[in-house]
């Protein structure tokens, strides 16, 4: 089962990070559907967030469709998010791991090669309104 | 439908000696909340809940537990109250105090009181008098929690617990929330224990309550300037004590809903709190979420 660990003071709402905790688990295949999510309780006793914050994520998450609170019995995934870790997905992350192994070998840190690989993510995702974030400057030629 | 509240104060009052610690207090704190209750020294917190407690008599205004004043005989199951002090019988083993606790009240539950104890491994055969500062906390708490009552009055119930005792300690304490609707009432110095885990704020200072409502309505109706407009806002430190103002507090707007468009950021919990200690001509925020039921109440607080 999902275990939520909330950052104070971390600019992020809690019930932000939980809706994101959450969507991360779905995307990396951590939460199947049909699988079930902690109870309010069980959250708050181990994050000591207030109860109405785990309300608010869940009903977010809900509200995306992502999960179905059934009364009594808990709340369930209903929808999983993308594909980053489907079979299909698993040629691509081999050819990534070799891509990033010849940047290293090339002589890249670690932040060149995350700004490298976010300046193309945004360039071929690029989203609805916001402009791409800084990463373009840092491009290598 | 609209329930009793777990407490409500109309026009309270209450004097020691010759001054008057509480003064013209109204405010509702409805079921289920978490209600945060903070203040600078000698605010007046402690006297609020001793009184809530029934064990200082209001000599002003009247104080009301779950719609009975406080006192009455028939809300002392219902109440449970932790002091300053940790009152406990210092002969008595940790143990004793337990089975102590399970003999006098009818709903006792004994895992909610052992579940305190067990993760901070307080030995059960030591006497309350030979625990440490902390650990007398825990046990003060884990008395109050097996009592299973639907408000507790915590005063300063995680001042002398290191930071896993707290988070651990309020986790517990919130879950009553989550699983039985039990509602909290609890002072402390320091906002950042309350920031994520309170939904109602009650500011008192000298006596007077300053500010009352739902956390994320007091947040959203107050403005700070915009840290460009004003460099040295942002720069002071986190974690003050109640008494000490950092530099940006002086600056948070307080005129709620008439912010400019040099004030854009909602204030942390902190900020709002000393802004107001800050500003002790600024008008009283009472939402009216936290006002006083009774119709006569409401006009006198403005509705």
């Amino acid at each position: 089962m999902i275990e939520y660990h909330v950052r104070r003071r971390s600019g992020v709402p809690a019930y932000q990070q939980i809706v994101q905790q959450t969507e991360q688990a779905l995307r990396l295949g951590h939460l199947q559907v049909g699988d079930k999510l902690p109870t309010a309780r069980e959250v708050v006793a181990a994050t000591a967030v207030n109860p109405n914050t785990v309300l608010r994520a869940y009903q977010e998450l809900q509200r995306a469709g992502l999960v179905e609170s059934t009364q009594g019995l808990g709340t369930f995934v209903v929808r999983v998010l993308g594909q980053a870790e489907n079979s299909a997905a698993a040629g691509l992350r081999e050819e990534l791991t070799a891509w990033v192994g010849r940047a290293r070998n090339a002589g890249l840190e670690r932040e060149d090669v995350l700004a490298l690989t976010a300046s193309v993510v945004d360039r071929e995702f690029p989203l609805a309104d916001e402009p791409a974030p800084g990463a373009v400057s840092r491009e290598r030629p | 439908m609209i329930t009793t509240p777990a407490v409500q104060a109309v026009g309270l009052g209450v004097r020691r000696g010759r001054s008057e610690v509480l003064h013209d207090c109204r405010f509702r704190i409805p079921r289920g909340a978490v209600c945060g209750l903070v203040g600078p020294n000698g605010a007046g917190k402690s006297v609020l809940l001793a009184t809530a407690a029934g064990l200082v008599a209001p000599d002003s205004g009247r104080l009301e537990l779950l719609g009975r004043p406080v006192g009455d005989a028939a809300n002392r199951p219902r109440i449970a109250y932790v002091d300053q002090n940790r009152s406990l019988y210092r002969q008595f083993s940790v143990q004793r105090l337990l089975r102590l606790g399970r003999d006098l009240n009818p709903g006792w539950r004994p895992d909610a009181a052992e579940e305190v104890l067990d993760a901070a491994r307080i030995p059960v055969r030591a006497r309350a008098g030979s625990l440490s500062g902390g650990q007398r906390t825990l046990v003060s708490l884990a008395l109050a929690r097996g009592k299973a009552a639907d408000v507790l009055l915590l005063d300063e119930p995680l001042s002398d617990l290191d930071p896993l005792a707290r988070r651990r300690t309020m986790g517990l304490l919130l879950a009553d929330v989550a699983e039985r609707g039990a509602t909290l009432l609890l002072s402390s110095h320091v906002l950042a224990d309350l920031e994520e885990s309170i939904d109602h704020l009650l500011l008192l200072d000298h006596g007077r309550v300053r500010l009352a409502g739902p956390l994320p309505e007091l947040l959203a109706a107050h403005r700070l300037p915009d840290p460009l407009s004003v460099p040295a806002a942002r720069s002071a430190g986190v974690g003050a004590p109640a008494g000490s103002v950092p530099a940006r507090a002086h600056r948070v707007d307080l005129l709620p809903g008439d912010a400019g468009p040099d004030h854009t950021e909602a204030p942390t919990l902190e900020e709002l709190v000393l802004a107001y200690l800050h500003h002790p001509g600024a008008p009283d925020w009472i939402s009216p979420a936290m006002r006083p039921l009774t119709p006569e109440t409401c006009e006198a607080v403005g509705a």
